[in-house]
């Protein structure tokens, strides 16, 4: 068993895991926020997407204790202070980025790195950045209308249909 | 469209309008309420020991080491679970013929494909339970696996179940017209092709997940899992579990997408019950990846031989084709595994006018995970038949590809009609919506733009397809047969003390806004702000009785029991608003959540009269009897199912060196009758497109001879993802249903079934000239090499 | 699918680590961002006692120049890589290959190091440290060596690094004025690994690297000299991938790989900058 202790939205969190205990675990099984998802296994799907650190990081491939002394970031931390969405959540209902809402945490997380590098991308690169998130039931379509949405651009000029 | 219900300057008139979805602020504050999210007292974990082979004899397990593991509660065999769980067979009577054998949740003695469920351990955590699996020996000896389904027919093949004496599980033959004459009438030309479907499977991005909690005092069980259709399950739990059907409560709450995947008896699911039952502890199973991959169901897996004659003023004369298809080791309970092929009989060229059909299609079991109904069941295999050979046949001709379907597709004032196969369609609109197609992708323009990138040796092509996509199906899809799937569906709408509505349905929610659309049908019949309606779905306890969503018919059935009820709801509060205010009925309306004059002001709010009617029925006449609750029911009569139709085109890019198709556009027209909410249907088509896209160029479930899978994971098995995909235009024809008051038809499966066809035939346009073809899906880059004889 | 479990030690200098590494009674293995690995953990396709978490020790990351060579650190991750001047400028050949590393996420915790010492057949470090002919720095509690790009992969996840040492730097050639080089990979899916993939170096002499045609990187060595002769004629550079060993996988049987790998080293040859 190892100690660990981090700062996960802002709170000091520490506990003693196995291990093996994933972050994506620790996240879910030991503090209870289960907005973050696991999709995969294999880090393809990037449901299990949080900010390490403020870097974009797949939370099912790292350990924990990895996660030691850093400060973490879940989508249960994104909303505005007030509890309003976040601009980028608002965008997401806006332009209806999501369905089932089982990527949708990933979805958030990603685009909030994204535009954090990247305040004005165009849909090119929108597209690639989310090459390590997976949707199964949009066509993406409005997952890309969202993200211009929340980056302030004008969505209907840049997207056809 | 004009008409009551788009009356869109009325107050609360939300129909037809892009209404966000209040689920949605829920989910992206990562609140949802997964099954793997639910933590109950004295929860144990199950994880599987699953055959490693296709086909092998149980001998047994030595089961002592894994035992010792601590933390490890109880170990079930397939045998342990012999007289708890009765034995189920996928058959259903309307399907004449169909034999499947009994099965069990786990393999008792023989398992028939890699990853059928063996042992489950049951421990403290999932990681203990796994590392039991680990220490547990299993003697196993492993039997000649049958794979490919047309071996699986020849004499002498071994059996996979000795008692059905064949693999052949079901068979069907459509003859109409007379096919042999047609072909070999002067003028005809023929085009007969090898088509070859792959398996792939739905990779519902939330895996199959239960939590099964059983109440010694009460023999009641709870279930909650990731899935489509509560009461069925509840049936089946009973059923086979030996239980009362109002003892078996079944809870879906956030569904993390389903496909058709979740809507099957899945033996770790059944297992995960029985075991709840026998332990009288609350008991939680979450398929990893590698297990979905494994057992989810698979779809598709069609060898299919097919002609068409096309006479030279491009009429059909003639289609034919034969199809087999695999479905694993067991036809799925309770659907059955042969639904697919049945569509496929059903469906293939319904778009158009044919005189001359025959088919045939045998079901054919195999050691392969089970394969059964995922979205837009047998669409895209019937679509690219018909779809197909037409293009090629044009192209044989030398007649365009639009001109031909103008020639060929049924008119849209020929309605009410039968298909060649007997098929009762009416209110489409293939005319209007291949007119609109042509229109929104300018059909010319790419046309040109596709000659000009040829000169500098750039292969690109378009392909189109006109489709059906059988929606709101009656009683005679599944019930008719013995099942225990309702084909009505519930609402309930009931006005609270404060003013607002909590409606219920026996629709369930997977994502595709079906909450979102039942409040807004319910408000804006009821006459009520939508913010001021709540929605429950998927709880059998709480919700009426119906069947779930599946075959695209949450919004038509589901919609219309939602209309329905909240109409009545209003005829009774305005009864009792009457008695009220002293005056009519027919004199009042509800409006913004109040009861109003016919101009509109104000007489009474909604708490007010609800109040009034809860707290104080002093005031109220001692005859009177109000009540604030309607609970209506709706089925589709007269029609076995309600179609829609569609119109689709793909451009592609195929870069002839690698074998790499580009989708450089998509566009589809969708007639799915009245449009609930645009934003919703349009990204529910989109969505369906994409997964064609996955079939028709990415997915497949890729075994070997041996019956192993050999891409069980994201990083093998390829779901297309944002980089790869086009913007995708949609537009409407909308030509309601005559079967309905609210005219909603379905639309989630249209997209998955007949964007692979375009796709298709946008990859044979753009090879034509180098005089390469393909008729295989996926299309992989090796696939169109081979086409092209590269390699 | 879980992990076996395994005693997690997070050392805080290379020498904790290395002693570690040293002690034969267990099974230990360093974690160096685990990108690759655990995914192989969670199928409990590696299942070691003891995990070395590389992440504390500082002295393992870094890039800096060394004598003509570019010398960056085990545990620096992709991440830095991208952004570094140093790596842009001095081994371009490597700035071209990181974009199409995975994703966002995992360069963000994926390193140089962990990727050749995992050495995935598919993945693209190890050809571009192939084709550049750099070398691999290794330590152990009693000694360090380095290993030649040429005399590191051996097979199937199989490298020349022993149990008991540590990858500590990778060192590559540092660009001079006229050395031009290529990547090209095809995937399926934009950050997938490759169906077929090629670095080039033309340094001045030409170094050709495929990966995900066998069990490690390949160096073409016969179209390495065909272009030393005449770095105009690909078509016979081409031809020369004849005598490539190139395993099918599920994109394609040996032939259809072999026709990419000619179809890759032209584009990345026509690419060369």
């Amino acid at each position: 068993m190892t100690q660990v202790s981090m700062t996960v939205n802002g709170e000091a969190v520490s506990a003693e895991v196995e291990g093996r205990t994933l972050l994506s675990d620790f996240l879910r099984g030991n503090l209870r926020l289960t907005g973050t998802h696991i999709g995969c296994d294999t880090s393809q799907c990037g449901a299990c997407l949080v900010h390490v650190d403020g870097e974009v990081v797949k939370s099912c491939t790292m350990f924990a204790a990895e996660a030691a002394g850093t400060e973490v970031t879940t989508i249960e931390g994104m909303a505005n202070p007030d509890g309003s969405l976040s601009a980028i959540q608002q965008a997401f209902q806006d332009q209806h980025g999501l369905q089932c809402g089982f990527c949708t945490p990933g979805m958030v997380m990603a685009t909030a790195s994204l535009l954090k590098e990247n305040p004005k991308p165009s849909v090119a690169e929108i597209r690639d950045y989310l090459e390590g998130n997976i949707c199964r039931c949009t066509g993406y379509h409005n997952i890309i209308k969202a993200v211009l949405a929340a980056s302030g651009q004008d969505v209907d000029a840049m997207v056809a249909g | 469209m004009s008409g009551p219900l788009t009356d869109l300057d009325r107050p609360n008139s939300y129909i037809g309008r892009a209404v966000p979805r209040a689920d949605a602020a829920r989910l992206l504050e990562g609140r949802g309420r997964f099954v793997d999210d639910l933590q109950l007292p004295r929860m144990l974990h199950a994880a599987f020991l699953r055959s490693p082979y296709a086909h092998a004899r149980v001998n047994g397990f030595d089961l002592e080491a894994a035992r010792a593991v601590p933390g490890v509660h109880t170990i079930l065999t397939g045998k342990d679970l012999e007289g708890v769980v009765e034995p189920y067979v996928g058959v259903l009577s309307h399907l004449a013929g169909l034999q499947s054998a009994p099965q069990m949740p786990m393999a008792v003695d023989v398992a028939r494909w890699q990853g059928e469920p063996l042992v489950m351990v049951i421990a403290e955590s999932r990681a203990i339970a796994e590392d039991a699996l680990g220490l547990i020996e299993a003697d196993l000896d492993p039997l000649d696996p049958v794979t490919d389904p047309e071996a699986a027919l020849e004499p002498g093949a071994a059996l996979i179940h000795d008692s059905l004496g064949s693999n052949l599980a079901w068979e069907r033959t459509v003859d109409v017209g007379d096919v042999d004459a047609a072909f070999a009438a002067d003028g005809v030309t023929t085009v007969e092709r090898s088509f070859t479907f792959g398996r792939h499977t739905g990779v519902t991005l939330e895996t199959r997940a239960a939590v099964a909690a059983f109440d010694p005092s009460t023999d009641q069980l709870t279930f909650w899992y990731s899935g489509q259709a509560p009461h069925m399950m509840q049936f089946i739990f009973a059923k086979h579990l030996g239980l009362m059907e109002e003892d078996v409560r079944v809870i879906a709450h956030d569904v993390g997408g389903s496909f058709g995947i979740k809507i099957h008896t899945y033996g770790d699911e059944v297992a995960t019950a029985a075991a709840a039952k026998l332990l009288g502890r609350p008991i939680k199973f979450v398929a990893d990846r590698l297990e979905s991959f494994q057992t989810d169901i698979h779809a598709r897996d069609h060898i299919v031989k097919g002609r068409m004659g096309l006479t030279a003023d491009g009429k059909i004369a003639a289609l034919e084709f034969d199809d087999i298809t695999g479905i694993g080791p067991f036809s799925m309970y309770p659907r059955t595994s042969a639904i697919e092929a049945n569509q496929v009989l059903n469906l293939t060229g319904a778009p158009y006018e044919i005189e001359n059909y025959r088919a045939r299609s045998r079901v054919v079991f195999q050691n392969k995970n089970l394969m059964c109904q995922y979205r837009a069941v047998g669409h895209p295999i019937a679509m690219a038949i018909c779809d197909c050979l037409l293009e090629d046949a044009a192209r044989e001709i030398g007649m365009d590809v639009a001109e031909v379907r103008r020639r060929n597709l049924m008119a849209d004032d020929s309605y009410p009609r039968q298909s060649a196969s007997g098929m009762k369609l009416a209110d489409l609109s293939h005319q209007q919506s291949l007119e609109k197609l042509l229109e929104i992708m300018d059909y010319n323009g790419l046309r040109a733009d596709q000659a000009q990138a040829r000169k500098s040796g750039v292969y690109r092509g378009i392909g189109l397809v006109s489709m059906v996509e059988v929606t709101n199906p009656s009683p005679a899809f599944y019930g008719i047969g013995g099942a225990p799937i309702a084909s009505q569906d519930g609402a309930t709408v009931r006005l609270d003390a404060g003013g607002g509505l909590r409606i219920s349905s026996s629709v369930t929610e997977q994502g595709q806004g079906t909450n979102g659309i039942l409040a807004q049908i319910a408000a804006d019949r009821f006459g009520i702000p939508i913010d001021r309606v709540r929605v429950t779905t998927g709880d059998t306890d709480t919700v009426p009785y119906g069947g779930g969503t599946w075959a695209s018919r949450g919004a038509g059935i589901g919609g219309e029991a939602m209309l329905q009820a909240a109409v009545a709801l209003r005829d009774q509060v305005l009864d009792v608003a009457a008695v009220m205010l002293q005056t009519e009925p027919s004199k009042l309306d509800i409006r913004d959540g109040a009861v109003t004059d016919l101009d509109g002001s104000e007489r009474m709010t909604l708490s007010d009269l609800a109040r009034t009617v809860y707290y104080r029925g002093n005031e109220l006449p001692s005859d009177m009897k109000p009540e604030l609750v309607a609970t209506r029911h709706y089925r589709v009569t007269d029609f076995p199912f309600v179609f829609t139709n569609g119109a689709m085109a793909a451009q592609v890019e195929v870069d002839v060196e690698t074998g790499m198709v580009k989708v450089l556009g998509f566009w589809a027209v969708e007639d799915c009758g009245r449009v609930i909410n645009p934003m919703l249907v349009d990204e529910q088509v989109r969505g369906g497109v994409v997964q064609g896209i996955g079939g028709a160029l990415y997915e497949e479930c890729l075994y070997d001879e041996e019956g192993q899978l050999l891409n069980a994971s994201m990083a093998d098995y390829e779901v297309p993802m944002a980089a790869e995909m086009p913007d995708i235009v949609v537009a409407h024809v909308e030509t309601p249903t005559r079967t309905s008051e609210l005219g909603a038809k379905g639309a989630g499966e249209a997209g998955t079934g007949g964007a692979p066809a375009a796709l298709m035939n946008a990859v044979n346009d753009a090879l034509s000239p180098l005089g390469g073809r393909i008729h295989q899906m996926p299309m992989t880059p090796e696939r169109i090499l081979k086409a092209l004889g590269t390699v | 699918m879980k992990a076996q479990d395994f005693r997690y030690e997070r050392p805080s200098t290379m020498d904790e680590a290395l002693a570690i590494l040293a002690d034969t009674d267990q099974e230990a293995q360093p974690l160096a961002g685990g990108q690759s690995l655990m995914p192989m953990m969670n199928f409990r396709l590696a299942a070691p006692d003891v995990l070395v978490d590389l992440g504390g020790v500082p002295e393992l990351s870094g890039i800096c120049e060394d004598n003509g060579e570019i010398v960056i650190g085990a545990m620096t991750r992709y991440r830095d890589l991208m952004a570094s001047e140093m790596v842009a400028r001095d081994v371009p050949l490597l700035a071209a290959a990181l974009p199409h590393i995975a994703h966002p996420a995992i360069r963000n915790r994926g390193t140089l190091g962990g990727s050749l010492a995992l050495s995935d057949p598919a993945a693209e470090s190890p050809a571009v440290l192939l084709a550049l002919g750099g070398s691999v720095d290794l330590r152990s509690a009693s000694g360090q060596r380095s290993v030649a790009a040429d005399e590191f992969f051996f097979g199937l996840y199989e490298t020349a690094r022993q149990p008991e040492e540590l990858i500590t730097a990778v060192r590559l050639p540092k660009a001079a004025p006229g050395h031009r080089f290529g990547f090209y990979e095809i995937t399926r899916r934009h950050g997938d690994y490759a169906m077929i993939g090629v670095a080039v170096a033309q340094a001045p002499d030409w170094r050709i690297a495929f990966f995900s045609v066998a069990g490690t990187p390949l160096r073409a060595t016969d179209a390495e000299a065909v272009l030393n002769a005449d770095a105009s004629d690909i078509d016979a550079a081409v031809a020369a991938l004849a005598s490539l060993e190139i395993d099918g996988d599920r994109h394609g049987d040996p032939a259809m790989k072999r026709h990419l790998a000619g179809v890759a080293l032209r584009r990345a040859i026509g690419g060369m900058s």
